[in-house]
């Protein structure tokens, strides 16, 4: 094989998490009562907007949990890898993650952002700003040249943007009139006068902004350091795609932990009463009690004196990071399951008093049946609604942590790192603010996102909204 | 009242413990203390002497809960838990690594914390209010359907960027107010000033839209309709009716965090170097001195139960219908 599969710690729960997910659909998919919400959320124009976005990020996120190790030499059994670890994102975007230049240059620029003493082919030493190794450089007049070929080579992404959403539209278009046995034109009026039940017009038009604003900076970054480079010569626009998977898997791995803590001691707790119930929240409130910033710190540094005593544990920098990121989703998700478990109690100790509940149970059937037939389902909009609306909040949380120290490992590349680095670019003179504004941009865009999905996925599941999304009286 | 209050009080004893066993069997139990010795002396080569040197120092060379070379009481007091731990209930809190009492430090930290979280969170919760009550009284026209839009956008963006943004903007760009720092007196105002508006709006888009939720849910109900029916302007019903009722679910959220405003903030002390408690530990965590951390948890701890015994008697002051007893 010319690679060899590496399977870290977090892409397996990650991909897990997938699965299951698609599992659930596919359950729901057959049943009536569990598609309706799905269908109404399918309906809403916000929500399906912002999941052509939330889609995005997903799979530069799962591309970037595909690890491999590449082969450098040998044959059969005497075959030698890499010792490091790549992406199937990194194999995508080619090599962007591998050109990196001495240290920092401007966005699309041509020269490093410092002045250095550069040699001259007579010998004699100048003082100026050197060119780059690889942004711009197959010009060669940089000055006059410049910005003609910035220009073509944004037109040609915007062409390519063209294309690319012509293609969609006429894809979708075609899918449209094949299910409802239209023509092609009118299927296009359905689209664009919003008389489909799904609202084809604004994931067309929100896919058309996200190509609108990649394909450009895909196509310039070939050529150019499209969002710059960092002190280390990084180039900013793949240091920002390598962090949403930081993003991604803080906000689903923190849920995965939290969910099944949240979801069985809350459901106990309502269901038994008791001392069952007193001692559960005895647990959260003492949980509850300790500031959530505090605990982690707390844990993170305790996890920090063990990887300091115990360095064989980690054979590479991936596996000290993978297993730190992890440890953070744990005790992120600890301190987190505090409120949903109150919610499901509340909820639980409602729905055991309802009759079909106490028809079950003087029917004699098991504790197990009744809660996992009976309440479980009954709670399952709460646990959905309260799972997406954590997830803006844990990618905005990673930032805080990282930048108090406490977050992912320094040499990970996440938002948070990237805004902390910022800080000291800030002060110089001339300031460099593009790993600011890149980290700033791609983290609105995941989180506004993350936020209008989560709001769309409340009305159609909070069974106290109505149909045309307005609360009840 | 005073019976449910001493209830109440006795009950915060087992959470107290709670904290406490967790704090401790997090700082000594996950790692031994010659773990944190060695990591503290640095690097493997660390000799066994000054390791129990280190130890002896700190008082980390006793057995966890029970001594058995001891005598009498001493079996359970001369331990670690006991001097570590158990100790905090007195307010004890110790000695940091740098020699100082952590007890002492925190009262004169806590001060600055203070001028920053107060004005903070009093400011901001009449701004806050104020704004959710005007898009509450717009509701479903363009004023409320915008105001949310900004709101859900606001929240979106991290509090850092609202931090150095506002760094930049005022103080870097225009030269409004000192970049960061702290004075005595008077002159801590104009330190004050960029911290205080930065808090206020960085948390505003997620408050004014919950706030926002409150009163709407507030306004459809039945007395609402009534006073209405009754010829009552809309602003006097949303401030003298909707307003009242809805302090309710408002102080839920509000009171329960006064208590630990003491604690400051740890992102804002720490860009704007006010030498305050959240920078306190900050510090603490960078510089692994699990001492202040532990002090800081079981403080904040105790901060957090008080508020929620404080929205308990909240309660029976805006709610006639809540009696605790």
């Amino acid at each position: 094989m010319p690679f060899k599969p590496v399977v870290l710690w977090t892409d397996a729960l990650l991909f897990l998490l997938l699965a299951s997910a698609i599992a659930f659909w596919w359950h729901a998919r057959a049943r009536p009562h569990l598609r309706r919400p799905w269908t109404k959320l399918a309906g809403s124009s916000r929500g399906m907007a912002s999941l052509v976005f939330i889609g995005f990020f997903l799979v530069v996120g799962l591309l970037d949990s595909v690890h491999f190790r590449e082969r450098i030499a040998g044959e059969g059994s005497s075959q030698q890898f890499a010792a490091q670890t790549r992406s199937l994102l990194d194999a995508i975007v080619g090599p962007l993650g591998s050109r990196t230049e001495k240290t920092y240059s401007a966005p699309l620029a041509t020269h490093l952002f410092a002045k250095e003493t550069v040699e001259l082919a007579d010998g004699a030493r100048v003082r100026t700003y050197p060119r780059l190794r690889y942004g711009g450089a197959h010009l060669s007049d940089p000055a006059s040249e410049w910005q003609a070929d910035v220009l073509r080579t944004a037109i040609a992404g915007l062409g390519v943007a063209a294309i690319l959403w012509n293609v969609l539209a006429l894809a979708v278009t075609a899918l449209v009139a094949r299910r409802s046995q239209r023509s092609f034109t009118r299927s296009w009026h359905a689209i664009w006068h919003g008389l489909e039940a799904v609202p084809w017009r604004a994931i067309l038009c929100s896919a058309g902004v996200l190509i609108l604003l990649l394909a450009p900076l895909a196509v310039l970054s070939t050529k150019y350091h499209v969002l710059g480079t960092d002190k280390v010569g990084q180039d900013v626009f793949y240091l920002t795609l390598k962090s949403i998977r930081t993003g991604l898997l803080i906000a689903t791995l923190s849920t995965l932990v939290m969910l099944p803590l949240a979801t069985a001691l809350g459901i106990m707790a309502g269901y038994f009463r008791g001392w069952v119930d007193d001692i559960i929240q005895y647990v959260y409130t003492t949980l509850n009690s300790i500031p959530g910033v505090l605990l982690i710190a707390a844990a993170v540094l305790m996890l920090q004196v063990y990887m300091g005593t115990h360095p064989e544990v980690f054979d590479t920098i991936e596996q000290r990071q993978d297993l730190r990121l992890l440890f953070l989703c744990l005790i992120l998700g600890v301190t987190s399951w505090t409120g949903l478990c109150r919610l499901l109690r509340g909820e639980t100790l409602k729905l055991r008093e309802q009759e079909y509940v106490q028809a079950a149970r003087a029917f004699g059937v098991s504790h197990v049946s009744i809660i996992s037939r009976h309440i479980l389902p009954n709670v399952m909009h709460i646990i959905l609604i309260a799972v997406v609306m954590d997830f803006s909040g844990l990618v905005l949380a990673e930032a805080v942590l990282s930048y108090v120290g406490v977050g992912v490992d320094p040499t990970m590349t996440s938002f948070g790192n990237m805004i902390n680095a910022a800080r000291l670019e800030m002060a110089r003179e001339p300031m460099v603010w593009w790993s600011l504004a890149s980290a700033f941009v791609f983290m609105l865009m995941m989180v506004l996102s993350a936020n209008l999905f989560a709001d769309a996925v409340r009305d159609a599941f909070d069974p106290r909204v109505n149909g045309n999304g307005r609360e009840h009286a | 009242m005073t019976a449910y209050l001493f209830r109440r009080i006795l009950y915060v004893i087992p959470i107290l413990l709670g904290v406490n066993l967790i704090t401790f069997a997090l700082f000594f139990f996950v790692n031994s203390p010659d773990d944190m010795a060695r990591l503290a002396l640095g690097g493997k080569r660390v000799t066994e002497e000054s390791i129990e040197r280190w130890k002896r120092d700190k008082g980390y060379d006793k057995p966890h809960f029970y001594n058995d070379a001891a005598a009498g009481t001493d079996r359970f007091t001369d331990t670690i838990f006991f001097t570590r731990s158990a100790s905090m209930f007195a307010l004890d809190f110790g000695v940091a690594d740098d020699g100082r009492d952590i007890a002492q430090e925190i009262r004169t930290r806590m001060w600055p914390s203070l001028a920053i979280a107060v004005p903070t969170f009093v400011v901001g919760l009449a701004f806050y209010i104020t704004f959710a009550l005007i898009l509450a009284f717009f509701r479903a026209t363009y004023v409320d359907v915008s105001g949310v839009i900004v709101c859900v956008a606001a929240m979106s963006i991290s509090s850092l960027f609202y931090i150095i943004g506002g760094q930049y903007l005022i103080s870097k760009l225009w030269h409004l107010a000192p970049i960061s720092g702290f004075g005595e007196g008077v002159s801590a105002l104009k330190f004050l000033a960029l911290p205080v508006a930065i808090g206020i709006v960085s948390s505003a888009g997620a408050n004014a839209r919950w706030y926002r939720t409150i009163f709407i849910e507030e306004i459809n109900k039945d007395y609402v309709r009534t006073a209405r029916a009754k010829g009552l302007s809309e602003l006097r019903v949303l401030f003298r009716h909707v307003l009242h009722n809805a302090m309710i679910p408002i102080l839920t959220g509000v009171v329960v965090i006064i208590p630990s405003l003491f604690l400051g903030s740890l992102i804002m002390e720490s860009f704007f170097s006010i030498p305050g408690l959240g920078s306190y530990t900050i510090e603490a965590i960078n510089n692994q001195d699990y001492g202040i951390v532990r002090a800081m948890v079981f403080l904040g701890s105790i901060l957090y139960i008080v508020g929620l015994i404080l929205t308990d008697v909240a309660y029976t002051l805006v709610d006639p219908r809540v009696r605790l007893d």
